[in-house]
C-alpha cells in the first residue's frame, strides 16, 4: 500500500523502495507506513520480499531507489548500529542472545555503566535497571539469570526488554510465536499491546495468520518483491490475505509430463522425533513427484534429513521398496538407493573448490574402485562423469579442470544433479532443488526431473514454490509444525487451498495444547 | 525426549575433572605418605605457577574460541632476552620490559590473527611459535642462558612462609578473575567467543577484543617465563619447549572450551594444579619416569573428551525446535 497520507504525518513512511541482487529484483517499489502506536501486519510467502524490506529498514541493506522518514526526518541507515540509534529494534527468530551471559548482561552487553573512577561494571546499576525492563515485560527472573537457561519465550522477552532499554520506538518482530508455545505466544500479545499503548510502533511479521489479524491495527501483503494489497484489520480475512499472498498466477514454464506411478518404493508411517515431525505418514511410487509445501520452519527439510539417515528419529517406520529401512544412515540409505539433493548446495551439497569431475565422481569413488590395492579406474570414472554430465547439460567443455566455484548457480545444481545420477539411485529427495538460480536454469531442473520420473525414479520434492510444486507435482503433502496438514491430488490443485493447509490460521493444537498446560 | 538424560551428562561431565582430582589425591595420599602434606602441596603450587600463569593468559584467547600454540616460544623469547641483554639492570626494570616484550610479541599474534581473518588461529600461532623458536635459537647461538643472582634470588623468596612465585600467580589470578567478571571487556570476550557476529552486531570491536586477548596472553607467557626461570636459573634451548600442550590441557580440563565463550579462570587454575598434582604423585611413587607422557597425554584426552562431549550436548539443547512439545 503505498503511503495514503504523503504528506508525511506517520512516524515512520517507505516510499518505493526497490532493490536488487544480481540483476534479480526482489523488491519493487514497496512503501509502508507506521504511526506511533500502531501494529503493522506484514504478511507474505517465502521469498515475497518481507526480509529484504526488513534488512532494508534496519540498515543491512541499502535500497537501490526509494525513501524512508523516521519521525519527519529522512531516515538512511547504513548499519545495524545507525537503525539502533534511530529507535529500531528487531526481534529476530534467531535471537540475538548471548547464553553464556546473564540477563543484566545481555542487556547492557554493548554499553556497561561502570563504577565511579572503576573500570568494573556497576552491577547495582545493571542489575535495578533490568529489573525495570523486566518488569515492563513480566519476566519474574533476576536480572543474573544466566540466559542459557530460560525457555525460548523468556529469551524473547529479555530480547523485547533490550529493545526498551535503548528506547526503542519502533520494535520489528520476525515470526515470533513459530517456537512459542501457546502461553507463551499469549503473554507475547499482551506485551505487544502495552508497546502500543506506550506509543511504540510494531511491525509483526508473521505466517501465522490468525495471529496477525489479533494483534495488528492494519496488514499489508507482499508478493513476489511488491505491494500485494493490504489496510485496515476491519476490511482483511483470512481467505482475502491468502488469495492476495497466492495471486494468479500463469504457469506455462513448466514442461509437460506424462505420468504412470508404478509401485510404492518409500513408506513413511508414523515418523516421529519429538520437537522436530509428529507422525509423518507418506508413500511415494515410481514414476511420481510428490510435493511436500510448506512455510519456513514447517519441518520439511527436517524430514528429508531423517528419511535420509541424517538426523535420528524416535518411532515410525521406513520402508524402502518393502524393505524396511533400519538405523538408517546416509550410507545405508545410498545403498537402498535414495539420493537427496540438500537445500544448501554451498554448504552441504558441493565442494566449491573442487573440479566438475571430482565433485561428481565423489559419492561413487567405491564403485570405481577395483582389485584388492582399490585403486580408482579414472578412464572408466572420467566417461561416465562426460556421460552424466551430458544428460544434465552442464554448461562446461573442461569437467576435470573446470572448478564448480566458477560456475552459476543453475550450473552447480546441475552438478549435483550429475553426482547422483552416476549411482542411479531410484528415489530423488529434492531440497529447493531451483532456490536462487534464474528462470532459465530452472527450466532445465524441471526438465531433469522430468526425464528421471520418465526413467522410473521417484521424487520428494521440497519446494516453498508454490507455482513449482502445482505445475511439477502429482501430489502435494503439507506441512505445518512439523506435521502433515493435507494432501492434493493433481488436477484439484488449489494454491489457496494449499496455502491454508501450510497455516497455522491461528488455531495450533488447540484444546489439547492448553488442557496439557493447564 | 532426552532433554532430561542430556542435563544429568552435562552435570557429570561438568563434575568430572573434580571427581578425578579427588580420585587423584586419594589414590597418591594412599601409595605414599610424605604426598598429603603442607609442604608438598607448596611444591605443588610453587612447580605448577608458570603453567598456571601461562594457562589464565590462554583462557582469555580460549574464551574467544581462539588458540595460542607460541606461548612457549613467547616464554623463551622473553626469558633469552632477559638473559642475554638485561643482565645489569634491577629488575624492577627489566621485567617490566620483558612483560612488554610478552605484550609485543601477543600484540604480533593478535594482528595476524585478525588481518589473516579465516585463517585459524592455530595455524596463525604455529608460525609464529616457529618463527620465535627460530629467533631465540638464533639469538642464543643454542647455548645455555644464565640469569642474574638477583633473579635467581627472588626464586628462592618467601613473603609469609609463601613462596614468591605462589604469590605471583596469586595475583594474576585476582586480577584476571576481576577482569573476565566485573569488567565490560570481560564479559565482551564471553560475547564474542560465544557469537561473533552478534557480538559486532551489539556493537562490540570485536577485532579490538580479539587483539586484546592475544596481547594479555603473550604478556602472561613472558610472565610465565620469568616465574619458571627464577626457579631454574639456566635457560638451555629446550626452555618452554611444547610447554602449550600442558598449558592449553590446564584450562581445557578446568571447563575452558576451545570452542569459545564457556569457561573461567577458577577452573583453569583447578586444571593447571591437577596436572601437577599427578606428576608430583608420579614421582613420589617412584613411578618410571617414561610414563609420565603417557599420564599427560591421558589427561589431555580427557580433558578434550570432555569438552567434545559437552559441546554436542548444549549444542542438543539450544537447537531451536520446531514443534513445541508442551510438557505436562
Amino acid at each position: 500500500m503505498t503511503p495514503p497520507h504523503a504528506g508525511g504525518e506517520a512516524f515512520l513512511q517507505a516510499r518505493e523502495l526497490s532493490k536488487s541482487f544480481f540483476g534479480v529484483k526482489v523488491l519493487k517499489e514497496v512503501g509502508f507506513t507506521l504511526d506511533k502506536g500502531e501494529v503493522l501486519g506484514l504478511v507474505g510467502e517465502n521469498g515475497s520480499g518481507k526480509s529484504t524490506a526488513m534488512n532494508i529498514l534496519g540498515g543491512i541493506h541499502q535500497p537501490d531507489s526509494g525513501q524512508m522518514t523516521l519521525a519527519g526526518k529522512p531516515y538512511r541507515p547504513t548499519g545495524p548500529k545507525d537503525a539502533q540509534r534511530a529507535g529500531l529494534a528487531f526481534i529476530h527468530q534467531e535471537l540475538n542472545l548471548f547464553e553464556n551471559l546473564s540477563i543484566e548482561e545481555n542487556v547492557f552487553i554493548s554499553g556497561f555503566p561502570k563504577r565511579r573512577g572503576l573500570p568494573l561494571i556497576n552491577r547495582r546499576k545493571i542489575g535495578k535497571e533490568t529489573k525495570r525492563l523486566l518488569d515492563l515485560v513480566d519476566l519474574g527472573h533476576p536480572p543474573g539469570t544466566r540466559v542459557g537457561k530460560l525457555s525460548q519465550g523468556e529469551r524473547q522477552l529479555v530480547e523485547i526488554a533490550k529493545a526498551l532499554g535503548f528506547d526503542a520506538k519502533v520494535i520489528i518482530f520476525d515470526e515470533p510465536t513459530t517456537s512459542l508455545s501457546r502461553r507463551e505466544s499469549e503473554k507475547l500479545f499482551t506485551i505487544v499491546g502495552r508497546l502500543k499503548a506506550q506509543g511504540i510502533g510494531v511491525i509483526y511479521i508473521s505466517h501465522i495468520l490468525g495471529d496477525v489479524l489479533r494483534v495488528c491495527d492494519s496488514v499489508q501483503v507482499l508478493r513476489d518483491g511488491a505491494v500485494a494489497g493490504g489496510g485496515p484489520r476491519a476490511s482483511m480475512s483470512i481467505d482475502k490475505i491468502i488469495s492476495m499472498m497466492v495471486g494468479r498466477k500463469i504457469g506455462n514454464l513448466f514442461p509437460p509430463r506424462e505420468s504412470h506411478p508404478g509401485e510404492v518404493v518409500l513408506d513413511v508411517a508414523g515418523l516421529t522425533q519429538p520437537g522436530v515431525v509428529k507422525d509423518v505418514s507418506l508413500s511415494l511410487r515410481s514414476g511420481e513427484v510428490l510435493g511436500v509445501s510448506g512455510l519456513m520452519g514447517a519441518g520439511r527439510s527436517e524430514l528429508a534429513r531423517i528419511l535420509f539417515g541424517l538426523d535420528p528419529f524416535k518411532s515410525g517406520t521406513i520402508t524402502v521398496e518393502r524393505e524396511p529401512l533400519e538405523n538408517p544412515s546416509p550410507e545405508i540409505c545410498m545403498a537402498r538407493g535414495l539420493a537427496f539433493l540438500t537445500e544448501d548446495r554451498r554448504a552441504e551439497g558441493l565442494l566449491m573448490e573442487a573440479s566438475i569431475r571430482d565433485n561428481v565422481a565423489l559419492s561413487s569413488l567405491n564403485s570405481y574402485a577395483r582389485g584388492l590395492s582399490h585403486r580408482l579406474s579414472w578412464p572408466k570414472l572420467d566417461r561416465d562423469v562426460a556421460e552424466v554430465s551430458d544428460k544434465v547439460k552442464v554448461n562446461t567443455s573442461d569437467y576435470i579442470r573446470m572448478l564448480v566455484k566458477h560456475l552459476s548457480g543453475g550450473n552447480q545444481q546441475k552438478v549435483v544433479f550429475a553426482k547422483w545420477l552416476l549411482r542411479q539411485p531410484s528415489i530423488f529427495i529434492l531440497d529447493e532443488p531451483t532456490r536462487g538460480i534464474d528462470v532459465g536454469a530452472k527450466l532445465e531442473v524441471y526438465k531433469i526431473i522430468n526425464q528421471l520420473v520418465l526413467d522410473g525414479a521417484a521424487i520428494l520434492f521440497i519446494s516453498s514454490e508454490m507455482e513449482e510444486l502445482i505445475g511439477m507435482c502429482d501430489r502435494i503433502m503439507v506441512m505445518n509444525r512439523g506435521e502433515v496438514t493435507g494432501f492434493h491430488e493433481r488436477g484439484d490443485f488449489d494454491g489457496e487451498r494449499i496455502l491454508e493447509t501450510a497455516m497455522s490460521v491461528g488455531l495450533r493444537e488447540p484444546e489439547q495444547a492448553d488442557r496439557k498446560e493447564r | 525426549m532426552q532433554v532430561g538424560e542430556n542435563r544429568t551428562t552435562l552435570l557429570l561431565l561438568n563434575a568430572a575433572p573434580w571427581v578425578a582430582f579427588l580420585a587423584v589425591v586419594v589414590v597418591f595420599g594412599v601409595l605414599s605418605d610424605r604426598f598429603l602434606t603442607i609442604q608438598n602441596f607448596m611444591n605443588i603450587l610453587t612447580q605448577s605457577s608458570h603453567i598456571a600463569i601461562m594457562a589464565i593468559g590462554i583462557t582469555f584467547v580460549l574464551l574467544t574460541a581462539g588458540i595460542d600454540l607460541s606461548v612457549g616460544a613467547i616464554m623463551y623469547v622473553a626469558v633469552a632476552v632477559l638473559a642475554l641483554f638485561l643482565g645489569g639492570i634491577p629488575v624492577v626494570i627489566a621485567f617490566p620490559l620483558v612483560g612488554l616484550i610478552g605484550v609485543a610479541l601477543g600484540a604480533m599474534n593478535g594482528y595476524f590473527v585478525i588481518k589473516l581473518r579465516g585463517q585459524h588461529p592455530f595455524i596463525v600461532t604455529l608460525a609464529t611459535l616457529f618463527i620465535l623458536r627460530g629467533a631465540a635459537i638464533f639469538l642464543t647461538d643454542t647455548r645455555m642462558v644464565f640469569v642474574e643472582e638477583s633473579v635467581m634470588s627472588l626464586g628462592r623468596t618467601s613473603y609469609f612462609g609463601v613462596p614468591w612465585a605462589i604469590w605471583v600467580f596469586a595475583v594474576v589470578f585476582v586480577i584476571a578473575w576481576i577482569v573476565l567478571r566485573e569488567t565490560p571487556f570481560g564479559r565482551q570476550i564471553y560475547a564474542v567467543g560465544q557469537d561473533p557476529t552478534a557480538a559486532a552486531k551489539a556493537g562490540i570491536n570485536v577485532p579490538r577484543i580479539l587483539f586484546s586477548v592475544y596481547c594479555i596472553c603473550g604478556f602472561l607467557a613472558a610472565v610465565g617465563g620469568l616465574v619458571s626461570i627464577a626457579q631454574v636459573a639456566a635457560a638451555s634451548s629446550t626452555f618452554g619447549f611444547q610447554i602449550e600442550f600442558p598449558v592449553i590441557a590446564a584450562a581445557v580440563l578446568g571447563g575452558t572450551s576451545l570452542f569459545g565463550g564457556r569457561g573461567g579462570v577458577v577452573g583453569t587454575v583447578f586444571g593447571a594444579v591437577l596436572i601437577q598434582t599427578v606428576q608430583s604423585g608420579l614421582v613420589m611413587t617412584n613411578a618410571t619416569p617414561y610414563i609420565y607422557p603417557l599420564v599427560t597425554a591421558v589427561i589431555i584426552f580427557l580433558a578434550v573428551l570432555i569438552d567434545g562431549l559437552r559441546t554436542s550436548i548444549l549444542d542438543t539443547l539450544g537447537r531451536r525446535k520446531i514443534r513445541v512439545e508442551e510438557i505436562a
